[in-house]
Formats: structure tokens, C-alpha cells, sequence
């Protein structure tokens, strides 16, 4: 029987209190609480520390199979614990692409032999992310990695009869379509958002305009069919308030928000360092603020890393050459702390909400996003919010250095995180 | 003088100026029997062109063996670039066979700006044309001819040359200048915003809506959507090429339409102020952007603007490479003299 007490954790935020786990589960939750044979204890001393349950990502790119030599299941779930996570949903677009109960299945079990996180395969909307042929679904839901969300991200399911009809055949099992929005005549050759910046820089532009439309149409589209429809990586204002709209209607839209999205803006294109490179683009400040404000006001569900590593060539080039996205796992929680918590947009409570609850509820995923409470099952992360830190990509846990954030001092780091009892990460390192 | 000249955008006043007079001292040279000034002996000057630009790359050839550097031309088709080599690798080979400078024509905008900061290489990079960012030396001899035609009299009155004079120590200011076509492809447009703004001038973008950026309005200049609206008020007129892959990619209907309204014809030239030029960066689209009657006109500055480029980009290596000494020296000084 392993015991672990954690004393004087601030349960999301609030007043500092004691929690007992035992084995898998929460035993106890109180002041002053003691263990009964305290030889066989773990006691970790937490005080000033928040205690939250173990962060859900509903957007991680773990790229196996097919490119190992960015990320692998075993690499990413070991970043992801770092951070802070205790599941994560791995995105279809490996290779091969996982559009089959097999290459689903084959990425669960991986997950389940890391033993870091709990890996959620997301399955592919249609045959190779082409958009054109519906993938076995329902075979995916089947299959042992059970999958609800379906996403052809990095691409856009742009045929609206295509998208229409996954989001009606998925309510058979309480599915959920995540779309990339990005019309892509609109994006052909994007290179960086569309605004005053590109148009200085010569990069050709991806307008707000590309992602909303769609949007736009989805919502409408979900609403029509009666279906859920989450919105990935939502990147600008106009966005924000379409999903406004939708969700004033009453209709089952989600959305998510990735920490960079939050914090970056295009600016930092003037650089030309591919590091900021990522799809879809940073936007404007204004956009950013809108983001912020609509994470807090719960317009925004959650937030979702969009973790997409990259092998260092495909980084160090021109801006043309280079592949898009960022790693994101080992420092999201601290970028919320620093754009939402830090700045009062939201507590820490709101935290648990945008980074656990909500995604683990749009995901359906069991286990996870529960309260601190006893009889739930120990998933769980623990986060020294007074800590101070330069991101230094050399120590990451992650196969890939692509991080926006390097040389950047960001708040927060998580000291502890716990799957199911069993620490993944103690005093701030893998265990 | 700075270490790299990557965009027209970070050149001030007093360093475009600087260039601007060095290049009217290159040109003398240019007249001379013998074209040639010791200035870079034993410098070395890469042309890394990843993009055809006969017209560019013997220009930079020209005014680098013009100041007596050893030139090595490196086209990327063809060579290990074709094969997949990357910019870096590429980057640190020129390094190691001891490039004082790297002069970059890139098909990818920020290229240039990538090679000078991202530790590859230790030389000087000249922006040669970066994708549909900046091409800061055709921008340089743009304003050279400019202000050896329009450039006012040393009070800064509204007196023109007639015909090109030598500008020495003058800027642009208060001329109007009318940029017409395809700006949202062109680097040639982007740079003269940033260098013609710069040196005083008032710059008006004409082109279809389609054609120009969206975040223009933030540009230190006016946009206009008429192209005879703007004609009897400017001092020069320059037409940029239309690219044939533009013309089937609903930029505008066709190119008949296009140069009904966008073309520079005769009957368009005629409302030209008298002291008015033409101008193109080349090469022309005759009968698309520019009809032949005014391409062959004299007023039209086309030829005599590669001319300048050799002594603008002369004027460049020099400033980046040739460090402190002067461009020409007593000796050649005497020498011209007799």
C-alpha cells in the first residue's frame, strides 16, 4: 500500500488544506491531517503551493508513428508530466495517419506502457486527413482506445457535406468533431497572419477571415445536425465572437485557446526566426486581448497546448522553409499563470476549470478533471505559483526544442504531478 | 555604415545620403578609360543567387570587380541547393572559403535577414531581393536617378535639371513620386516606400485594391485606386512589372483591362508635369504596364537606371567592406585630373 500526504496544498487556491492518497485514490481531505503508520508515508510539504487536478490536453501533437525523430509517445507523455498533465489527446495526424482502429489502438497502448500520462488517441474525420472519404469512426470508437474526439487537424475538413455528415454520424456515440479552421483558398502559401506586419515583411497572409468563415459555417452547420462541435486553437477576436454568438444560441460549441495565442502576437514575425512559426499564425495584440478576456468569461472553454514538435533543421532556416508549430507541454501552465492568473483575469480555481475540468468533460474522458475530493481517483498536479524561471529548451523532456518562449522568464512550476497515486514528476523532475 | 544592408527600412537619412554621394563618386569612375578603382583588392564578394536575376547578378558583379574584389558567382540551380542543401549549410560553406561579403537573392522573404543574424556567417549581407519583402539597392539607384533628374536647386527651390545632373548632397524632399501596379508582390515598391519617405518625398501607391496589401494604410505613404487622377502632380512615375503568374489568379480580369487602366500609354504620359520621368526596374512588360512609345521615349529612364545601379552597388560594397578609407584616392584623383 503506497501513501502519499500532501499538507498544506492550496486546493485550487483556496485555503491551505492536507490531502492523504492512498494507493490510486483520494482518501482524505482535511486540516491537520496525520498518516495512522507514518514510516510508510510520503509527506510532501506544500505550503504556499496550489494543488490542481491533473491538467487535460485536448490538443498534443506526440507525432508516433511515423516521426519519432521530433517526438514520441514515451517523450511527449514525459514533457506532459512535466507540466503538470495527467492525459493528454494525441492528434491524428501521424504517419501513418491514425484513421484506423489499429494506429489508434497501437498509440493507446504506447501511452499505457509509458506510464507518464494517459494518452487519449484522437482518431482522423476522414482517410488520410484528405477530406474527401470518411474514416471508420464508429471502428475507432470500437476500438479499445474508445475515441470520442475526432480531428482532421492541420488540415481543415472544408467540404461542408464531409463536415456535415461526421458531425451527425458521431452523436451515435456522444463523439465530437474538432475542427481546424482555416479555409484553405484563402490560406494557400500563408505564411503569417494578414495584417500591418506581413504586408511590411512580404510574408504572404493568412487572414482572420479564413478561420472564421469556417467557423461560421460550423457553428451553423452543428446546430443544424443537433451535434457537438469543438473549435481547436481559436486565434482571433472575430472568432471569439461567432463562438459568442453560437453559445448565446444555446448550441453545443466548445473551443479552445493555446497558451502562445495568449501571450504572443505577430510582432515577433519581424524576427524571421521560424521559431514563431506556427499555424494557425500569431495574430495582433488586439487579438490576443481578446483571447484573454474570452478564456476568462468562460466564452473559451479550455486551453490546449497544440504541443507540435519539430526536429531542430526543420527550425533552422528561412522563414519559408520551416515547418509551423511549437512545443507547448512543459511550459502552458506557466504562460496561463503569467497572462491570466498574474494579471487577475482568472484565479486558480478558473485554472483547474480551462485546463482540467472543461477539457476532460469535452473529451469525455473518465478519471480525469475531477474535484479534489475523496474517493476520486489521485490525478493531480502541484504547482509552486511564487517560482520564477528562465525557459531553457536544454533541459526539456520533450525530444524537441521549438519553443517560442526560450531566454523568456515565465511564473510557476509544477513541483509535483500524480497519476492515478503514483508521482510522475517530484520536486520538479521526472521520476 | 552598418555591417549589412538587408532593408531599405534601416538606412537614415544621413546613411542614404552617404551611399547616394559615394555612388556619384563611383559613377565618375564609370567614365573613365579604365573602370577599375584597388578599393577591395583581395576582398572577396559572393553572389549567392537562389533565384534567376541575370540583370542583378552582373550588376553586383560589375561593381565588385569595378573595386577590384575577387567575385565568385553561386547560383543555387544546379548546384548542391537543388539537391536539398540547406541556407545554413550553404551559409557555412561560403564562410569557410572566406566570404567578406555574401550578396543574397532569395526566392523567401527574410532570407537575407536570416543569413546576417543568425551566426552562420561572419561577413557583410546585401539584400539582393528577398521574395516579396525588400530590394534595398534597386530602391538606392531608384532614388540616384531621381535625384539626379528632379533633386531641386541648392536652395531647395523648384528648379529641375534638365537631364540628369549630379545630385551630390541633395535628398527628395517635397518631390512626388507615384509608384503604379503590382505592389503587393513587389520588393522593389516596399523598398522605395521606406528609402524615398526617408529622403523627403511624397510617395503615392496606384494600383487595383487586389493588388495591395492589407495593412498598407500603415505605410508612410498615399494609395490611390486612379491611376489619371494622380499623373498631373508627379515628379516621377514609376511602373512596376506585372508577373505573368498574377495573371491567371484572379488578381485582375485580364491583361487588356489591366493596361486600360493600370498601363502607362502615351496619352497618359502627356499629362506629366514637363520635368517628369519615367522609370521601371525592368524588365518590361511592353504593352502590359508600359506601352513601347514611352518605354522608347527620352523620358523614360529605364536603361539609364542600370547604369546607376552599377555605382549605387559599388557605392554599397564599398561603404559595407572598404571601411574608412576613401573611395578614391589622391593618386586617382590626380590621375582623372590630367
Amino acid at each position: 500500500m503506497s501513501k502519499i500526504l500532501i499538507r498544506g496544498a492550496k486546493l485550487l487556491g483556496a485555503e491551505p488544506q492536507d490531502v492523504l492518497i492512498v494507493d490510486e485514490a483520494i482518501t482524505a481531505v482535511g486540516s491537520d491531517l496525520t498518516v495512522s503508520s507514518a514510516e510508510s508515508a510520503t509527506v510532501i510539504e506544500a505550503d504556499g503551493q496550489i494543488l490542481l487536478p491533473g491538467l487535460v490536453d485536448l490538443h498534443t501533437h506526440l507525432r508516433e508513428p511515423g516521426r519519432e525523430d521530433s517526438e514520441t509517445v514515451l517523450t511527449g507523455t514525459r514533457a506532459a508530466a512535466i507540466g503538470g498533465y495527467t492525459a493528454v489527446h494525441a492528434m491524428a495526424n501521424t504517419f501513418p495517419v491514425a484513421d484506423t482502429a489499429g494506429v489508434v489502438e497501437q498509440v493507446w497502448r504506447l501511452g499505457k506502457e509509458s506510464g507518464y500520462c494517459d494518452v487519449q488517441p484522437v482518431g482522423a474525420v476522414t482517410v488520410g486527413l484528405e477530406g474527401k472519404k470518411l474514416a471508420e469512426l464508429g471502428a475507432m470508437h470500437d476500438s479499445a482506445a474508445g475515441v470520442r474526439v475526432f480531428s482532421d487537424d492541420g488540415k481543415c475538413v472544408d467540404d461542408a457535406v464531409i463536415m456535415r455528415r461526421a458531425l451527425e454520424y458521431v452523436k451515435a456515440f456522444d463523439g465530437v468533431i474538432a475542427q481546424h479552421a482555416q479555409e484553405p483558398r484563402l490560406t494557400e502559401g500563408a505564411q503569417m497572419n494578414e495584417g500591418i506586419v506581413s504586408a511590411e515583411l512580404g510574408l504572404r497572409g493568412w487572414p482572420a477571415v479564413a478561420e472564421e468563415s469556417i467557423i461560421a459555417r460550423d457553428v451553423l452547420l452543428a446546430a443544424h445536425v443537433g451535434s457537438r462541435v469543438h473549435i481547436c486553437h481559436l486565434s482571433t477576436a472575430g472568432s471569439v465572437e461567432l463562438v459568442r454568438w453560437a453559445k448565446s444560441k444555446g448550441w453545443n460549441v466548445t473551443a479552445e485557446v493555446t497558451p502562445h495565442h495568449l501571450l504572443l502576437t505577430d510582432e515577433l514575425v519581424r524576427s524571421y526566426n521560424p521559431v514563431y512559426k506556427v499555424n494557425p499564425p500569431l495574430r495582433t495584440e488586439a487579438d490576443a486581448i481578446a483571447l484573454r478576456e474570452a478564456l476568462a468569461d468562460g466564452t473559451i472553454d479550455c486551453v490546449a497546448t497544440d504541443h507540435a514538435p519539430h526536429p531542430h533543421e526543420d527550425k533552422d532556416c528561412e522563414w519559408a522553409a520551416a515547418a509551423m508549430g511549437m512545443v507547448g507541454l512543459e511550459t502552458a501552465l506557466s504562460v496561463v499563470q503569467h497572462t491570466m492568473v498574474d494579471t487577475g483575469l482568472l484565479d486558480w480555481a478558473g485554472v483547474a476549470d480551462r485546463m482540467s475540468f472543461r477539457p476532460a468533460a469535452i473529451g469525455r474522458l473518465p478519471g480525469h478533471g475531477r474535484p479534489i475530493a475523496v474517493g476520486e481517483p489521485a490525478n493531480l498536479a502541484l504547482v509552486d505559483p511564487a517560482y520564477r524561471g528562465v525557459v531553457n529548451p536544454v533541459g526539456f523532456a520533450s525530444r524537441s526544442r521549438n519553443t517560442p518562449y526560450e531566454g523568456l522568464e515565465l511564473p510557476g512550476r509544477v513541483t509535483a504531478t500524480f497519476l492515478r497515486g503514483k508521482a510522475t514528476v517530484m520536486d520538479g523532475k521526472l521520476t | 555604415m552598418k555591417r549589412h544592408l538587408i532593408s531599405a527600412a534601416d538606412l537614415t537619412h544621413d546613411d542614404a545620403l552617404l551611399i547616394l554621394d559615394t555612388a556619384e563618386e563611383m559613377a565618375r569612375v564609370a567614365n573613365r578609360p579604365i573602370k577599375k578603382l584597388p578599393t577591395l583588392r583581395g576582398r572577396t564578394v559572393v553572389n549567392l543567387f537562389f533565384e534567376d536575376s541575370t540583370r542583378t547578378r552582373i550588376s553586383f558583379e560589375a561593381a565588385a570587380k569595378r573595386l577590384s574584389a575577387d567575385v565568385i558567382n553561386f547560383s543555387a540551380k544546379g548546384s548542391s541547393v537543388s539537391k536539398g542543401e540547406s541556407l545554413k549549410d550553404t551559409a557555412l560553406t561560403l564562410e569557410a572559403m572566406g566570404a567578406d561579403a555574401v550578396v543574397i537573392r532569395h526566392h523567401a522573404s527574410g532570407a537575407p535577414h536570416r543569413l546576417a543574424t543568425s551566426g552562420w556567417i561572419k561577413g557583410s549581407v546585401v539584400n539582393a531581393g528577398d521574395g516579396t519583402h525588400e530590394h534595398p539597392t534597386q530602391a538606392l539607384l531608384d532614388a540616384f536617378t531621381m535625384r539626379r533628374h528632379l533633386a531641386g536647386a541648392p536652395d531647395g527651390g523648384p528648379t529641375y535639371h534638365q537631364g540628369p545632373g549630379d545630385g551630390t548632397g541633395r535628398d527628395l524632399a517635397g518631390r512626388r513620386i507615384t509608384i503604379v501596379g503590382d505592389v503587393l508582390h513587389s520588393r522593389v515598391a516596399r523598398s522605395n516606400v521606406h528609402l524615398l519617405g526617408t529622403l523627403g518625398a511624397h510617395v503615392t501607391l496606384v494600383a487595383p485594391p487586389t493588388l495591395l496589401p492589407i495593412g498598407v494604410e500603415s505605410w508612410p505613404c498615399e494609395v490611390s485606386y486612379d491611376l489619371d487622377s494622380v499623373l498631373a502632380k508627379s515628379d516621377a512615375v514609376m511602373m512596376l512589372r506585372v508577373q505573368s503568374e498574377r495573371m491567371n489568379a484572379a488578381f485582375f480580369p485580364t491583361e487588356r483591362e489591366y493596361a486600360r487602366r493600370y498601363g502607362l500609354d502615351a496619352a497618359r504620359m502627356a499629362v506629366l508635369p514637363e520635368h517628369a520621368i519615367v522609370m521601371h526596374p525592368g524588365p518590361m512588360n511592353r504593352g502590359m504596364e508600359i506601352t513601347a512609345e514611352v518605354a522608347d521615349s527620352g523620358r523614360c529612364t529605364a536603361v539609364e537606371q542600370v547604369g546607376n545601379g552599377v555605382s549605387v552597388r559599388m557605392a554599397v560594397l564599398y561603404l559595407l567592406l572598404g571601411g574608412n578609407e576613401p573611395a578614391i584616392t589622391t593618386e586617382n584623383r590626380t590621375e582623372e585630373t590630367k
